[in-house]
């Protein structure tokens, strides 16, 4: 709770001058509010007394007293609420930015809907807390007092009568109340169970109609539902009797304040009027009392829901200097080039967050050595999870060496701001994603101010362009969720040209091509090849076709350990005549492409 | 009343034509519950009048002892108002849940007439959605929304007596706060739906956006526009946030129109009363009480306006599950489902077309036959369509042209379960459900004794790992088989089949993921399985085609060779290259 309210005064701190208005305007709505009774009991003792013509004096009063009430009422809610709602645009917007700043390592451990609905449902549980669970708890502690001021101020005697109820009223609420939540766990898990059936059942669609299962898992199903609807009836038990018991508890006191206050009021010690007004405070204390439980779990579920938020917001951006040191100044340099060079490289990928594991994760790289001189292109291959991928990543800052270092141009990447070393590199990610905007700017993403000329070149360049004629809107064709969906092979090109159009001197390609046919593959390899022949290249490859005209060939293979090493090296020649682990895949390739074709 | 509404209004009839005939079995509760909120709603009113007596007949005369009258009467009836309450409560919850048990029976069964194909249309977690919070949606209908509607009626009807009773006069006068209440609720409604829409509006695309950002990340990152990015994301973020201020401003003035409406209420029931007891028409007891009624009556009111909106989403999810359950199933048994003349075991795919979607063949002109106790392997690479030629055997799916058939009777004159139970077939991705290994083996099929399963788990070498297992076959498996490797799973896959009796057995890639060392153990126990009886093996190692009788190569949807293992390496065509990919040592090497 604590550490809620520490996260949220900051937020709420912007807007003091509103929340101090809604805050007066909420006393003086209450004020007015609670004067009501005070006119009441006016008008009927002046009844008692006769005087029958001041009446509709009174109930001008009366207007004009709730008029007060519902002005300051409406700047209350406007004010109070409203707040809420410009502190959740702020804290949007810093959890937004924290999102997109946070790294690779971050996003694998949530899945994208854990984060949706930690910035959906968490957000909004958080929201409450500022709003109504700052109005109703502000609103409950001003009624209480003043209704027991005024109260007091009518006999004292009375008032602890009245009020007698009051802790009954609060000890049962709790006994109840944790029976209701105890009860309710229960009942949402049996709802966990059911949730279970169905997902298990429709998982297993074929194999249940394959062995004809049909009826045993509708029997399955009957006995869940069964326990759930029983189990549901068991919470009802409990939570039926609450709204009654309240009811019947408020009543019992109202009938003891009858009865004691009618004495009174019979031996003269109050007015009709004030038992009348006495009658009236009583009953606005009702609310108050169900309000707060509610304001209770408003809290509650609002700290549970900031605690994860704050795994978002406390988690580490990735470190990164603010400037080029001092003497980085025309990095890269023009003698070394954008070489590129891993220096004992050990990288492990970090453990899921919801391993158990003590063991300590398994390094992808050991040692890891590699050197990529200026200009040259080298290709990466090897099999599934031998580690190719991980080492085009780290080069910019996907991930992070975890020991020796990764330098471009002779400096440690983490020695350059972030922002600078990607502006260098143009990188080709193995999911070729798009962003729902048009082909235009999504080939223009990384240069939002690049030319017409410029956009059209790449396009042809990464044998885009025909395609994109033949869309309906052209390069405005809007691509993505709620556009047109382009195929595999089209969004790869997409994102071949969205890389060339940077002017950066290293270009990564991992492992993008292997949706396109081979045809258009030699194509984009002729563009590809054009522009790695200015910039020092890597490119991660699974078909072998794709990498034959690199200058190196590095084949990477897990060694005992299962950390990658380079197994073989050398140009395409060189490696099939070896006759190793590279031209016994090169053979089975060329068979898989033949039978393909048979 | 516009075209929408009026369409609307027939949607809402035609869902309630659906889903009342589930609340008929249970009427009798429903009665108990609005007899028993007559009761609780007449304790609730009679507390105001108790008020009025206690002032006119004995405060006002002094007359304290009587008090005690009253509160001791008072006491019976707030006990009779809370049992009713309880009462009426709990019955109504048990109609709920009774009728929400019985539709999602009929969800969870209807769902298991649909075939194979609705489901890889229908992600799962919509259906789980339909059987689950959907129904839970429609309680509010059933339960909480019609009885707190009766309540609130009863409840005002009550007040609206007793008032007329105390003076009907000043009971038409403070009847006049009710036209006006419900005009300002009718302008709140009519303010509040569209700012509800925006609001709908802008969560979806903030959604939509953050959910882009994050599937994107990785190029956001690398292209640095996150700027840029952030830019656009405050358009949304304003838009949300101005959204919502607009249902805030809907509620700050809605709440303190309301307080007006009672205020003046009661300023004339003090000034019209005033006058009265002047007159001597009305007692200042009776005033009180109208005072206290007036405070009381606009609670009702408020409910309504507000379960209107809790009413329209349980329609909304109402609607769901009614065409859930509209849904045809795609296959279904003939309404005369034939027999076969003998039971051989015979399978015949003749002439056979398929496609998932349209045109799309995935299979093309399949003529195959497999003779009584003949043992056919069928090998092809990758999505050449193996998998679905044995569904297609146990019609999980319809055939687009040609016929499938099965002891010499097309599949579609068989009685659905009839005909899968002439099949025992093992899947390459073995599903498991949460229950024990001996429950997975059974599968909750009465024929199949314990003993039965015990034995198909020894021959199946499950039993050897089984044993390191806490409770060994009797320990249970977690959520999709959690804990077990894809190997043990296939495993228990072909226990499942073992234990099963049936003449014909279809094995899909059965042992692809079984370790070499298990893998020769499964065989002889397959090899004994296989004996005397049909049987098509999709596989994926050298070990299982070699027993097979013959051998069909299936290439982009087409059966391209038939014959035995020497006589297709021999033809030096797609087989033999099959052959060299998948069966060589170098298979292992596995490349992708």
């Amino acid at each position: 709770m604590l550490d809620l309210w520490r996260r949220l005064l900051p937020y709420l701190a912007r807007y003091r001058g509103r929340v101090t208005f809604g805050l007066v305007a909420l006393l003086l709505c209450r004020v007015f509010y609670l004067i009501v009774p005070q006119v009441l009991e006016r008008a009927v003792d002046a009844l008692e007394a006769g005087a029958t013509d001041r009446m509709w004096t009174f109930a001008g009063m009366i207007v004009g007293v709730s008029l007060g009430s519902a002005i300051f009422r409406y700047f209350m809610r406007w004010y109070l609420i409203g707040v809420s709602r410009y502190a959740e645009y702020d804290m949007r917007r810093d959890f937004y930015a924290r999102l997109q700043e946070l790294p690779a390592a971050f996003h694998a451990r949530y899945r994208v809907g854990d984060l949706l609905s930690r910035s959906a449902q968490d957000m909004n549980a958080v929201r409450m807390v500022l709003g109504p669970g700052v109005m109703y708890p502000v609103e409950t502690v001003i009624t209480t007092i003043g209704c027991f001021g005024f109260m007091l101020a009518i006999s004292p005697r009375l008032t602890l009568v009245a009020v007698a109820v009051m802790p009954v009223v609060s000890i049962l609420m709790k006994i109840l109340g944790e029976k209701i939540f105890r009860r309710s766990e229960v009942v949402q898990a049996k709802m966990a169970d059911i949730s279970a059936v169905v997902q298990e059942n429709a998982a297993g669609a074929r194999l249940v109609r394959a062995f004809a299962q049909e009826d045993s898992q509708r029997e399955v199903f009957r006995r869940e539902n069964e326990a759930y609807a029983d189990r549901s009836m068991r919470l009802v038990a409990v939570s039926a009797a609450l709204f009654p018991l309240l009811l019947a508890l408020i009543g019992l006191g109202l009938g003891g304040t009858l009865v004691f206050g009618g004495r009174l009021a019979t031996d003269g010690a109050i007015t009709t009027g004030e038992l009348v007004a006495f009658l009236f405070y009583y009953g606005y204390l009702t609310w108050p009392m169900i309000a707060l439980g509610w304001v209770v779990n408003i809290h509650q579920r609002g700290a549970a829901s900031m605690k994860r938020l704050a795994a978002v917001f406390d988690a580490e951006p990735l470190a990164s200097p603010s400037a080029l040191p001092e003497d980085a100044r025309g990095w890269p340099f023009a003698g070394d080039g954008a070489a590129i060079e891993f220096d004992r490289v050990t990288f492990a990928y970090p453990a899921p967050a919801a391993a158990e594991d003590d063991a300590a994760p398994r390094p992808v790289l050991k040692d890891f050595r590699l050197r990529i001189g200026a200009g040259e292109t080298v290709a990466l291959v090897g099999r599934t999870g031998s580690g190719k991928s991980t080492v085009a990543r780290l080069i910019p800052r996907i991930h992070d060496a975890g020991r020796g270092a990764v330098r471009v141009g002779g400096r440690d990447v983490r020695e350059i701001p972030v922002a600078e070393l990607r502006r260098r590199i143009a990188f080709v990610p193995q999911d070729s994603f798009l962003f729902s905007m048009s082909l235009r700017e999504n080939l223009a993403f990384g240069e939002p101010d690049a030319s017409d000329d410029g956009i059209r070149r790449v396009a042809a360049e990464a044998g885009l362009a025909g395609d994109i004629e033949g869309f309906p809107d052209g390069y405005d064709t809007v691509v993505g969720e709620r556009g047109v969906t382009l195929s595999g092979g089209q969004r790869q090109r997409s994102a071949i040209a969205r890389a060339l159009l940077l002017d950066a001197p290293i270009l990564i390609l991992d492992d993008v091509l292997s949706a396109v046919d081979s045809e258009t593959e030699s194509r984009i390899l002729a563009a590809v090849r054009r522009a790695a022949l200015e910039r020092t290249t890597l490119i991660v490859a699974h078909r072998l076709s794709t990498v034959r005209d690199a200058d190196r060939i590095l084949l990477l293979d897990a060694d005992a350990d299962g950390a990658a090493r380079v197994a073989e090296e050398g140009t395409h020649d060189e490696l099939v005549s070896a006759g190793g682990l590279y031209a016994a895949m090169y053979r089975r390739q060329m068979l898989e492409e033949e039978l393909e074709r048979l | 009343m516009t075209a929408p509404d009026l369409a609307t209004e027939r949607r809402d009839r035609r869902l309630l034509r659906r889903v009342l005939p589930y609340a008929r079995p249970y009427w009798r509760f429903i009665a108990l519950g609005v007899a028993l909120v007559l009761v609780a709603a007449g304790a609730q009113v009679a507390g105001p009048y108790l008020v009025r007596i206690a002032i006119d007949d004995h405060i006002a005369v002094g007359d304290a002892d009587g008090l005690f009258r009253i509160l001791g009467f008072y006491v019976g009836l707030l006990t009779v108002g809370f049992l009713a309450a309880y009462g009426q409560a709990w019955v109504v919850n048990l109609f709920g849940q009774r009728v929400m048990r019985d539709i999602r029976r009929d969800v969870f069964s209807h769902i298991q007439r649909l075939h194979a194909g609705w489901f890889d249309r229908n992600p799962i977690g919509r259906v789980v959605t339909r059987a689950t919070s959907d129904v839970d949606a429609l309680n509010e209908l059933l339960s909480s929304g019609v009885v707190m509607i009766i309540t609130d009626v009863v409840l005002l009807g009550g007040i609206m007596t007793a008032l007329l009773l105390m003076n009907w006069r000043l009971a038409l006068v403070t009847f006049g706060a009710v036209p006006a209440l419900f005009v300002a609720g009718w302008v709140f409604r009519r303010r509040i739906r569209p700012a509800f829409r925006r609001v709908r509006e802008a969560v979806a695309a903030v959604n939509s956006f953050i959910q882009e950002t994050l599937t994107g990340i990785e190029v956001l990152q690398l292209f640095r526009q996150q700027r840029r990015r952030a830019r656009e994301y405050r358009v949304l973020n304003r838009e949300h946030t101005g959204a919502h201020l607009d249902t805030v401003l809907c509620f700050s003035v809605f709440y303190p129109v309301v307080e007006m409406i009672t205020a003046v209420t009661i300023a004339v029931i003090v000034g019209y009363g005033g006058g009265a007891i002047g007159s001597g028409a009305l007692t200042v007891g009776a005033l009180v009480a109208f005072l206290m009624y007036s405070e009381m009556f606009f609670r009702p009111i408020r409910d309504l306006t507000e379960k209107f909106n809790i009413l329209q989403g349980a329609l909304a999810a109402s609607e769901r599950i009614v065409e859930l359950l509209s849904t045809e199933p795609g296959i279904r048994s003939p309404e005369n489902p034939r027999l076969p003349a003998r039971r051989d075991g015979s399978l015949t795919l003749n002439r056979v077309w398929f496609a998932y979607n349209d045109k799309d063949w995935v299979l093309e002109d399949i003529h195959l036959d497999v003779a009584p106790g003949e043992m056919v392997a069928v090998v092809g690479h990758t999505g050449a369509g193996k998998t679905t030629l044995a569904a297609l055997l146990l019609r999980l799916y319809e055939v687009q042209r040609g016929s499938v058939l099965v002891d010499g009777l097309d599949v579609r004159e068989w009685d659905l379960r009839t005909l899968r139970r002439q099949f025992s077939m093992v899947q390459q991705d073995v599903h498991l459900f949460s229950g024990s290994v001996l429950d997975n083996i059974r599968l909750g099929d009465p024929s199949i004794s314990e003993a039965d399963a015990r034995r198909a788990a020894e021959e199946a070498e499950i039993s050897a790992w089984a044993e390191r297992l806490p409770h060994g076959l009797d320990t249970r498996l977690g959520e999709r088989g959690a804990g077990l490797s894809q190997g043990q799973r296939q495993l228990v896959g072909i226990a499942r089949a073992m234990a099963r009796k049936s003449r014909i057995l279809v094995l899909d890639e059965a042992t692809s993921s079984v370790d070499t060392e298990t893998e020769r153990a499964v065989q002889t126990a397959l090899g004994r399985v296989l004996r005397n009886r049909t049987s098509l093996v999709i596989a994926h190692r050298l070990s299982t085609i070699r027993g097979a009788d013959r051998i069909v190569v299936l290439h982009h949807g087409r059966i391209r060779e038939v014959g035995s293992h020497h006589e297709l390496l021999a033809r030096g065509d797609i087989y033999s290259r099959l052959y060299e990919l998948q069966f060589e040592p170098e298979a292992a090497l596995a490349v992708g």
